[in-house]
């Protein structure tokens, strides 16, 4: 297999080929915040918040789906990127309807962590508060669209991991939502097999364990980690 | 010339509120309206959320009495569970409460009432506050303060936090206490205990120097409402409903709160976004009731501990009777301190205050509950509707504030009347007029679950309905 050679922030680096930067990153240990990004499972470059800069390229490359090619000279943090980084989260705050205080997932949110580690102490944009609803048909979760980020890690570990495929992305731009089955309420998605894997996908409190209350989300993130291996070692249930 | 006072906005009070003075040609006083001029919209952006979150979207209405909507929020909970919460998940939240008592009570007490009492109240407005307090007495404002901290601090050692701490869930709460803050409650008692004794006192004896304003703050027959125990005993949490009238007659008893819509009515006045309730067989506006600390005292037969029914009994010789004068409520929230004191002293030797079994789990049972509870306040109602799922279809919060607010509105009307004569108003005279309203220790943002925060401003309005004068406070 070959081998590319790369430097990301000045330090030279070697990873096989067919790599992403942001393995290449993780691999020299230098951070790089995401959101969507989930060990495995597939990278769609949703969230925009691994955008590193490349010399010799004129726009900004998503970390997790560009792949390394040699010589690349990459800087994972300039002034101009975590402008950009900050204002990525910004909209996604004033998009949806986050309210923290009053959030399932308050102090074990991922999109609380990455606006803290931003350094976004507010928002400059406009909120939208976009009408948006609550699922909680299914006997033992619900989804809340008001805090989804649609970052799809729910759908990618329905689809990649359980095999269930539950979930997709409905309409486009700014109308975007995530949908159960035929766009049907989740209670009534025979395909969903209540395995939970979406609850523990999801990076805000958008899926949630019914009954939970304010901060109550279990930030577990090992469980990601039973996500990653769990075909490899046939584990089904938790 | 006729003419109004505009007291705009009213200070040392929860909230954001004007006072409106109305002379006659005489320069006489014919009315005064007390109009809470907040909206916040709270039983209507909450429709459509999940009903397990109410207890911490509707905590955050109020930051002092946070705890009271908890309360009230999970208590509703309870109902839609259609479950029995722990024997040591309701200890538990009585424990809350009663900490939740102290601190408000002590906070209305010695930071927003006693500059009036103890600097006098025609003393500078510059200091006639808490700070001035502390210059001139800081033994008494040091005292205050911690006993303050003490019932905040009971709050944060159960729910890890101060203020919206989202402890109490539908079906019990989340933690029992540690053996830690077990110990340091037991510490810090007979400090506080002593800090009460030492405002009772002091109290007491102003209470025999202020004769006038014992006459005049509100001093008028009406109905008391508040949660009284099975025995007739002094309740904060649970029992039932019970109207008793000034002359002590009970006028009904073991009302449940889930029949509230037909004993308690709910009018509007276009001047004012807080609700006017009244005892609906008495009719609107006859059926004027009070709740809070004095109505607590009133309603119940007996505390049910030994210091506090001494000064129950104590309080009730001095008024020969059940005390009718709104600045009574004072006296009543320093007794409800040393009850709330000497029942936390009582639950620090429950084991079940430790206890791991505080949570009932269940789905949805029930697709209606009304939750009440008594806030240091008064009486706080929480009625929700909810569909198939648990999500919010409708929401009722009727709340201490709105329910004393015919009585405060008598009650400024009555001070005005006996101190302001003619259009030149001393600053000291409207001071007295706030105090009127103090003694309610009204909180606003609760009340319309309004922002904000609460000055003053009187309004002097002539009989043409011309603005003859008005003075503003922030």
């Amino acid at each position: 297999m070959s081998v590319k050679t790369l430097t990301i922030n000045d330090q030279p680096i070697a990873i096989e080929e067919g790599k992403t930067i942001l393995d290449a990153a993780k691999e020299a240990g230098i951070p790089i915040p995401t959101l969507c990004h989930l060990e495995g499972v597939s990278d769609v470059g949703a969230c925009r918040l691994c955008l590193v800069e490349v010399k010799g390229i004129n726009k900004l490359l998503p970390a997790c789906v560009t792949q390394v090619a040699e010589g690349m000279e990459i800087s994972t943090n300039t002034p101009k990127l975590q402008e950009y980084r900050r204002m990525a989260v910004e909209l996604i705050f004033a998009e949806g309807n986050h309210v923290c205080s009053v959030c399932v997932a308050n102090n074990n949110c991922e999109l609380q962590d990455v606006a803290v580690e931003v350094g976004m102490d507010h928002s400059r944009f406009v909120y939208r508060f976009p009408d948006r609803g609550v699922d909680v048909s299914h006997s033992q979760f619900g989804i809340d669209h008001n805090r989804c980020i649609l970052c799809t890690r729910c759908v990618r570990v329905c689809d990649e991991v359980e095999g269930a495929h539950v979930w997709d992305v409905a309409q486009r731009g700014a109308a975007c939502y995530i949908v159960s089955g035929m766009n049907q309420p989740w209670g009534e998605v025979e395909a969903c097999t209540s395995c939970g894997k979406c609850v523990d996908a999801c990076p805000t409190g958008a899926i949630f364990r019914k009954g939970t209350t304010t901060a109550e989300k279990a930030g577990d993130r090992e469980k990601l980690e039973f996500l990653v291996t769990a075909r490899e070692q046939g584990q089904w249930t938790r | 010339m006729a003419k109004t006072v505009v007291i705009d906005p009213v200070t040392r009070i929860e909230g954001h509120a004007k006072i409106s003075i109305y002379l006659d040609d005489a320069g006489e006083v014919e009315d005064a309206r007390f109009h809470v001029v907040e909206y916040r919209g709270f039983e209507k952006f909450c429709e459509g959320r999940p009903f397990t979150e109410m207890a911490g979207i509707t905590a955050r209405i109020c930051g002092i009495c946070p705890v009271s909507h908890l309360l009230a929020a999970a208590k509703t909970g309870d109902k839609l569970l259609a479950v029995k919460v722990p024997v040591a998940g309701e200890k538990l939240r009585r424990l809350m409460n009663l900490g939740q008592f102290t601190q408000s009570h002590a906070l209305s007490f010695f930071h927003l009432s006693s500059p009036d009492f103890l600097l006098g109240w025609d003393s500078d407005p510059a200091t006639r506050n808490v700070f001035g307090l502390i210059a001139a007495d800081p033994d008494l404002a040091r005292a205050g303060i911690r006993l303050r901290q003490f019932g905040q601090t009971i709050i944060e050692k159960l729910g890890a936090r101060k203020i919206h701490a989202a402890w109490a869930v539908p079906g019990g709460v989340r933690s029992p206490l540690s053996e830690e803050g077990r110990t340091w409650i037991r510490e810090r008692l007979p400090e506080s205990f002593e800090t009460l004794y030492t405002a009772l006192n002091l109290f007491k004896q102003l209470l025999d120097r202020f004769t006038t304003e014992t006459e005049e703050f509100g001093k008028f027959p009406s109905l008391f409402m508040g949660l009284v125990g099975k025995n007739g005993e002094w309740e904060h949490y649970g029992g039932h409903l019970r109207f008793r009238d000034s002359e002590g007659t009970i006028i009904a008893d073991h009302l449940s709160e889930d029949d509230y819509h037909s004993f308690i009515g709910e009018a509007v006045e276009p001047w004012s976004y807080l609700k006017f309730p009244y005892y609906k067989p008495l009719g609107y506006p006859d059926g004027i009731y009070r709740v809070g600390p004095l109505a607590r005292l009133n309603v119940c037969d007996h505390i049910g501990t030994e210091a506090a029914d001494r000064e129950l009994r104590e309080m009730r010789d001095r008024a020969g009777g059940l005390p009718t004068s709104s600045f009574f409520y004072h006296y009543a929230r320093l007794i409800e301190i040393l009850a709330a004191l000497e029942k936390i002293q009582q639950l620090m030797d429950d084991p079940d205050v430790v206890s791991e079994r505080v949570r009932a789990q269940a789905g949805i049972n029930e697709l209606e509950g009304v939750g009440v509870s008594e806030a240091p306040r008064g009486t706080l109602f929480h009625h929700y509707k909810v569909d198939e799922n648990g999500l919010i279809q409708k929401v009722n919060l009727i709340i201490a504030t709105g329910q004393n607010n015919l009585a405060m509105n008598k009650t400024v009307t009555q001070i005005a009347k006996h101190y302001i004569h003619g259009n030149e108003i001393p600053e000291g005279l409207l001071n007295r007029v706030e105090a009127g309203i103090r003694c309610f220790d009204p909180c606003l943002s609760c009340s319309t679950h309004a922002a904000g925060q609460m000055p003053l401003h009187v309004e002097l309005i002539g009989a043409d309905g011309a603005l003859l004068n008005e003075v503003y406070r922030r």
